[in-house]
């Protein structure tokens, strides 16, 4: 290819970019990012291959505080700690859920391993964490029993 | 892009000791995709997928979500190393490609 065609070539591709919605690249962003597999698999072991999960080690290291009975599904508080060396991340699944995997962190530059969140349970069920550090993967589960069903 | 104004989240940051606390409560309707409306039909997804938390510019916490995380949610995390006055930001990008930013400095506790 000439030069000059090269350049032009350059220069109408990225012209082509600018001008994309910027939803589009939003949603560009979300694509590559986002890990689709892992978010809309109704089984569990499905999402953790996906998220590259293997040989879980199960760890007392790992903190879960939930309710041991939550009344509405639709709002359960969930704080998760975990006290294992170099972790990087917390997941964070439901296993009795339409779509188990509720959440992924992913903890840098003096981020402590540590979250409170509010999620979603369809019935009773285990909420299990699984915890990455270094090429390991550690795994704690806490049961709690949902009176009313949180996924409608 | 659909930007929602600063009112959708609030965010408290507290340095307690050598720990920050960071608080965000989020103003988001997070469907499933599964419920359905008065006539009968389904209410389409409409759920945060990306939350990214940076200190002074830095990524601290990069979160992906499911359908599974409560309406109008709700996230604490902690930090060592902030300093009184130091800026935090949380940004959040649903499937719909709608996103808000907010920034809050580190108080004293």
């Amino acid at each position: 290819m000439q030069r000059r065609n090269f350049l032009s070539l350059l220069m109408g591709s990225a012209s082509l970019l600018v001008m994309l919605p910027i939803n589009a690249w939003a949603a560009l962003l979300n694509a590559s990012l986002w890990n689709k597999a892992a978010f809309e698999t109704a089984k569990l072991n499905e999402a953790s291959k996906n998220l590259a999960i293997h040989d879980e080690i199960i760890s007392a290291d790992i903190q879960i505080i939930a309710p041991d009975r939550a009344e509405n599904g639709a709002i359960v508080q969930v704080e998760v700690k975990s006290n294992i060396a170099n972790t990087e991340t917390i997941s964070i699944f439901v296993e009795k859920n339409p779509t188990p995997l509720i959440a992924h962190f992913k903890f840098s530059n003096g981020a402590e391993p540590f979250i409170v969140t509010r999620i979603k349970m369809a019935d009773t069920s285990e909420i299990k964490v699984v915890v990455k550090a270094g090429s390991q993967y550690f795994t704690h589960s806490k049961n709690v029993i949902v009176l009313e069903n949180g996924c409608g | 892009m659909a930007t929602l104004n600063a009112d959708n989240m609030k965010m408290r940051a507290q340095l307690k000791g050598e720990l920050t606390e960071v608080k965000v409560l989020m103003s988001h309707p997070m469907e499933t995709g599964r419920k359905k409306d008065d006539f009968d039909r389904l209410i389409p997804a409409h759920f945060v997928q990306l939350v990214t938390a940076t200190l002074n510019g830095k990524t601290v916490l990069e979160a992906q979500w499911g359908t599974g995380i409560s309406k109008n949610p709700y996230l604490t995390f902690r930090l060592k190393g902030a300093k009184v006055g130091d800026i935090i930001q949380v940004t959040w990008l649903d499937n719909l490609g709608e996103t808000a930013t907010q920034n809050i400095a580190v108080t004293q506790a």
